[in-house]
């Protein structure tokens, strides 16, 4: 069990063949994480994936049926109060208490973290500051706007500088400017030694903040790697053709035929990877002349994570069997 | 947003002592924002306050008239059975006000701190100690005002707060794991009231219990809810005591000290629904 206790010291977080079932139905079946001290992991899945319920494992909230996980060097089972006094939670929704103060939310946290009555108030005042809320400090929490009540969330995880941050779907929900100015803070942890393991659904948050993606779908780890491991997995170039009107999409579908990644019947895009960029791209212009239709325009792009994420899930396995027709042509 | 500022600053140390003295200490905090909740809620103010004199007032002027109580006014009958009514009613704040707790996140980031398991339980039972003191005042006043008449010692006035605590205690402990189990904030609110009804009604809440039908009475009888009205019913106004303070006091303890390891068995277990 205490197999390879240095590889578990090392890391912030080391997850092995992580399972659990509801009832009958099996949520996470196996997952594998290792998340260096001081680097943003970002967990990348669509709704029901396992995201949430991969957090709640690793902050205690919830036990693990199978396979072993260790935060900040601590089981998660066998350890579980270290675990907690090793890491701040901000969970999917804002756990704020709507009836105090922002102020009175911080220093309750300030004192169950268990700083002393002077360390509780000085963190209180620097967090006030930082996520911009000392104008509404004295205000009951239940007066905020969404992107408020997010910013003191994530304060009140931080209020005892836990060395490992849990972020599920952090900015989900909000603004563009609350996002923007959530990724900055997110960062901004970062820089200073924390260690961050986020899920999120949006490929371009993975991208900006995550120096190692891990993509999950249906409890599994489907791919991960960096940004641009990632994106090179489903080719180096994409085009996108849109069909005329005036010609049969299905038939046009047919003619790229193992070549095409994916395809939008609405918008009538088919979009394929073109790896040797002009050589492929004259192919499939022919097949697509062979079987008289007509292209109105055509784009030439570099993939980006949405690319990757459907190419991985919306299509699994077709798309990887696709992909090895492609590399045996 | 001033980003360039550090937001992880030096890293705190947290203080290092007993686990008992964190169990006081989470237990504090905790009831410090239990308590908070009735001030800054409208809602229960308003229900702290109309309840005990809707609940006087109807028995009083409704019922009054129609019940035999012997030798007693009905006056100085009403008022014990109308105490323990109130403090049980005033416990389903636990079970509302946890089941809430637990049905939003804010439940999640307890349960992720190193705080002590008890304490998020003991706050809401501190703030129903708190609740019913105030109410029981109110019950007390409106009684003097309706023809209430005690003849209490001052020592038996403090059996009388002594016994009514306990009993609180007993029903708050019990409408924790209530509010533990409910699956719903409206299964919470009728989860309570199917509980007191009853034990209220079957009770010498309102009538004495040898007017009722023969099971009704047996079970009347033999209910923590009678022993606690009997008892102190006999410390206000001089009706017969018998074994109830006993057996009122023996039935509030054991209910407490089956109800908190149950409790805290529940709240390690549970893990919210809601994604
Ligand atoms: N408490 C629970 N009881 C039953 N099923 C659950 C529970 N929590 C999550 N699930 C199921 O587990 C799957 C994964 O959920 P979750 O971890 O919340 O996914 P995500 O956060 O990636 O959206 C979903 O199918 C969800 O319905
Ligand atoms: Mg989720």
């Amino acid at each position: 069990m205490d197999g390879n206790p240095s590889n578990v010291a090392e890391n912030a977080i080391v997850v092995r063949n992580l399972q659990k079932s509801f009832k009958d139905v099996e949520v996470l079946h196996g997952i594998d994480l290792t998340v260096r001290r001081g680097s943003i992991l970002a967990l990348l899945g669509p709704n029901g994936a396992g995201k949430t319920t991969t957090i709640r494992i690793l902050s205690t909230l919830l036990p693990p049926d199978g396979g072993e996980a260790y935060v900040n060097g601590y089981d998660v089972v066998k350890q579980d109060c270290d675990v907690r006094a090793s890491i701040g939670l901000t969970g999917q929704f804002a756990a704020v208490d709507g009836y105090l103060t922002g102020e009175e939310n911080l220093m309750m946290l300030a004192r169950l973290y268990r700083l002393s009555h002077a360390d509780a108030k000085r963190r209180t005042r620097e967090l006030l500051e930082q996520v911009d809320l000392v104008d509404a400090a004295r205000r009951p929490v239940k007066t905020y706007s969404g992107g408020m009540k997010r910013r003191l969330d994530l304060a009140m995880s931080l209020i005892a500088a836990p060395p490992i941050i849990f972020l599920d779907e952090p900015t989900t929900g909000l603004d563009p400017r609350s996002r923007l100015s959530m990724w900055a803070m997110i960062k901004n942890l970062a820089n200073n030694g924390a260690t961050i393991l986020l899920t999120t659904q949006y490929m371009d948050e993975a991208d900006h903040l995550a120096d190692w993606i891990v993509v999950i779908d249906e409890g599994r780890v489907i791919a991960e790697g960096d940004a641009n491991t990632l994106k090179s997995r489903v080719g180096s170039e994409h085009v996108d053709l849109i069909i005329s009107r005036n010609s049969n999409f299905m038939l046009a579908q047919q003619a790229v035929d193992g070549y095409q990644l994916q395809a939008s019947a609405e918008e009538r895009i088919l979009t394929i990877a073109a790896n040797d960029g002009a050589v492929t791209l004259k192919r499939i212009l022919q097949h697509l002349e062979d079987a008289e239709v007509e292209v109105e325009s055509l784009t030439m792009r570099r993939p980006t994570l949405d690319d990757v994420f459907l190419f991985l899930t919306g299509d699994g396995a077709n798309g990887a069997h696709r992909e090895k027709e492609e590399i045996e042509r | 947003m001033t980003t360039s500022e550090y937001l992880l600053v030096a890293p705190v140390q947290p203080e290092r002592r007993s686990n008992l003295y964190w169990l006081i200490s989470d237990s504090w905090v905790m009831s410090k924002r239990s308590i908070m909740h009735i001030v800054r809620s409208a809602d229960q103010v308003l229900s702290l306050i109309l309840f005990p004199i809707m609940f006087m007032l109807l028995n009083r002027y409704v019922l009054g008239g129609a019940i035999d109580t012997g030798e007693v006014s009905y006056a100085n009958y009403l008022l014990a059975g109308i105490l323990v009514q109130t403090l049980a009613f005033g416990a389903n704040y636990t079970t509302i006000n946890l089941a809430v707790d637990m049905k939003e996140g804010i439940v999640d980031r307890f349960r992720s701190l190193p705080m002590s398991d008890g304490a998020l339980v003991i706050g809401h039972i501190a703030a129903d100690m708190v609740r019913n003191v105030i109410s029981g005042i109110i019950i007390v006043l409106i009684g003097f005002a309706v023809g209430f008449r005690p003849n209490a010692s001052a020592i038996e006035w403090l059996y009388v707060i002594g016994l009514s605590m306990l009993f609180t205690l007993a029903i708050s402990w019990l409408s924790a794991i209530l509010g533990l189990v409910v699956k719903s904030l409206e299964a919470a609110q009728w989860a309570g009231f199917v509980l007191i009804f009853p034990l209220t009604f079957i009770s010498s809440a309102f009538v004495p219990t040898e007017t009722m039908p023969r099971v009704l009475r047996a079970f009347a009888e033999n209910q923590p809810m009678t022993h606690t009205i009997n008892a102190l019913r006999s410390w206000l106004v001089d009706t017969p005591m018998g074994d109830a303070a006993w057996l009122s006091a023996a039935w509030s303890i054991a209910l407490i000290v089956i109800s908190i390891p149950i409790t805290s068995y529940l709240f390690r277990r549970y893990s919210t629904t809601s994604q």
